[in-house]
């Protein structure tokens, strides 16, 4: 039946962890750190919220831009956290998870003809997106040397004239990378220059060690170039419950707004409900799990320097993207004879670009016992290869 | 307090046998550190005690807590202090409270069996000068204690193997 798919769908390219995951899937008690996920349960007062709106009976639709409360306490939550100015009204959207923004900024915006700059390695979503809407991806190579920020050199080296849009994912998955307000500086000046608008997806912008996060919109003159892309999945650990929400211009906005009415008409009114708990009582709980997730950080670090495996210090998001080059093996061979050897699952940087080659992706979203458990295997794994 | 030495304090409290070594590559906080401030707070009874939290029933051990809401006349120059410090002297009394509302001290009282913690409020504890009235609660199940729920149901979360 193949040939009924259309052209598009039928050249997409199934995700690169997907073999990965169906041999995973075959084996038995193994650790992974391949999971792009929270190992926390959603806190309690979030579900019991969830659980209460349900009680009360609140089964029906909201409206296509979502419940006007969530939507005040997000404009007070990004002016407070992010330095953002979005007003309830118009330049908010609550989305399916980030995931269904990132979809619609590139549908409103792009179309054949139109390429997409998206810097890798990547978050695997953005170049099918971006396909779908029939626009071309170019990607930006970014490199451990400088780790795995963006620079405006790269951009002005892989630049092409007809780019309208511009990803940027910091905290990054799946490095782990961020980039600081000077970083961030020298791009804006870039996306001024170049008449660009930007997708910022910052859906781990809540974890981050060490420094403030730096949202992309609040730089001078970037408010109305971006369309900043949230999530509750992470910082909250509500990734099943499939929440988001997406920020920008309101001419713009009314256009994504378009496309969310007629396809998802609302997101969950259960989980608007729990965002919307999450937002007003889930601070302390935020912080403790960030506190978590540091540790974890810290003892993953120390580990990959300890085996004498080369590693940037991550500073955001819960990834760690060592080099395995010192073990002779690519990443596909690493992750592969990992899991076969050791029972332990990482994923293979390549799966998220090409200038992924030579890193692996661990996640450090799980107990701190399973971390110690993995990084036991892969330093017997490492040594074995060093000789 | 610091933001580092409140984590290092959680930490403990968690799990007071974590080394030193693990706790310094947790918290990024060098070994010295952490010895010195433990001193410290071991020193400046911050730190009181190391031990277990014991789920007795499960051991097998039969015993009986009650909660004891206790009315006492204060104390002229002395408040509540003085009839509390008295109270706390038995070792059946695990936990004394001050409390604000309707009565005073709270108690917390473990025993053998229903009968001697009954005999305990009767004999030692009602009778005390100042003691006006007592009105005991026997403690049928243990959800929580410490923060920590001794009736759980398994809450592992059913991740994915791999994920983007
Ligand atoms: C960078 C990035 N963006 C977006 C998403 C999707 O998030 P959501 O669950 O909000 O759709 C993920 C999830 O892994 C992610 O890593």
């Amino acid at each position: 039946m193949n040939h009924y798919l259309n052209a598009t769908t039928a050249a997409l390219q199934p995700s690169g962890i997907r073999k990965f995951f169906d041999l995973v899937a075959t084996k038995k008690n193994i650790i992974s750190l391949g999971v792009g996920e929270p190992d926390f349960v959603t806190p309690w007062t979030i579900r019991e919220s969830g659980i209460f709106a349900l009680e009360q009976g609140q089964t029906m639709y909201t409206s296509n831009a979502g419940l006007i409360e969530l939507r005040q306490e997000l404009s007070k939550y990004l002016s407070v956290h992010m330095e953002l100015d979005y007003q309830p009204e118009g330049e908010i959207l609550i989305t399916v998870g980030a995931s269904e923004a990132v979809d619609l900024v590139m549908r409103a915006l792009l179309a054949p003809g139109d390429a997409v700059l998206v810097p890798e390695p990547s978050y695997v979503s953005y170049a099918p997106c971006a396909l779908l809407a029939g626009a071309d991806v170019r990607y930006i190579p970014t490199t451990a040397q400088h780790e795995f920020r963006l620079k405006a050199a790269d951009l002005e080296k892989h630049y092409t004239p007809n780019a309208k849009l511009l990803v940027l994912n910091y905290p990054n998955n799946p490095t782990g990378a961020i980039m600081t307000r000077e970083d961030l500086l020298e791009i804006a000046e870039f996306v001024a220059a170049h008449d660009l608008l930007v997708l910022s997806d910052e859906a781990y912008a809540d974890l981050t060690y060490s420094r403030q996060h730096t949202s992309f919109a609040s730089l001078p003159g970037m408010k109305d170039r971006t369309l900043y892309v949230g999530s509750f999945s992470k910082s909250y650990a509500m990734t099943g419950w499939r929440i988001g929400y997406l920020a920008g211009h309101p001419e713009l906005l009314q256009g994504m707004l378009k496309i969310h009415q007629y396809v998802i008409m609302c997101a969950s009114r259960m989980a608007q409900t729990a965002a919307l708990e999450a937002l007003r009582s889930a601070e302390a709980a935020k912080t403790e799990m960030l506190i978590s997730y540091n540790q974890r950080r810290r003892f993953m670090i120390e580990g990959f320097r300890k085996m004498g495996l080369d590693c940037f210090e991550p500073l955001g998001a819960f990834y760690i993207f060592p080099s395995i080059q010192k073990t002779g093996l690519t990443s596909d061979a690493f992750v592969n004879t990992l899991l076969e050897e050791e029972n332990v699952a990482a994923v293979a940087g390549t799966a998220f670009g090409p200038s992924g080659e030579g890193h692996i992706r661990c996640s450090y979203a799980c107990s701190l016992e399973q971390l110690e458990e993995a990084m036991n295997r892969i330093e017997r794994f490492v040594q074995k290869r060093f000789k | 307090m610091l933001e580092q030495d409140r984590e290092l304090l959680c930490l403990i409290e968690q799990d007071c046998r974590i080394p030193p070594e693990k706790l310094a590559v947790l918290t990024g906080l060098s070994v010295d550190y952490i010895l010195e401030k433990i001193q410290q707070w071991e020193d400046d009874k911050v730190i009181v005690q190391y031990r277990p939290l014991i789920n007795w029933e499960k051991a097998g051990q039969e015993s009986v807590s009650a909660l004891i809401e206790v009315r006492v006349q204060p104390q002229r120059g002395a408040g509540f202090d003085k009839i509390a410090k008295r109270i706390q002297k038995f070792p059946e009394v695990r936990t004394v409270y001050l409390m604000s509302g309707g009565f005073d001290l709270t108690l917390i009282i473990e025993g053998k069996s229903m009968q001697e913690v009954a005999l305990f409020v009767a004999e030692k504890l009602a009778p005390l000068d100042h003691v006006q009235s007592t009105a005991t609660h026997f403690v049928l199940r243990r959800y929580k204690q410490n923060g920590v729920e001794f009736i759980t149901e398994d809450e592992t979360p059913q991740r994915q193997a791999v994920w983007p």
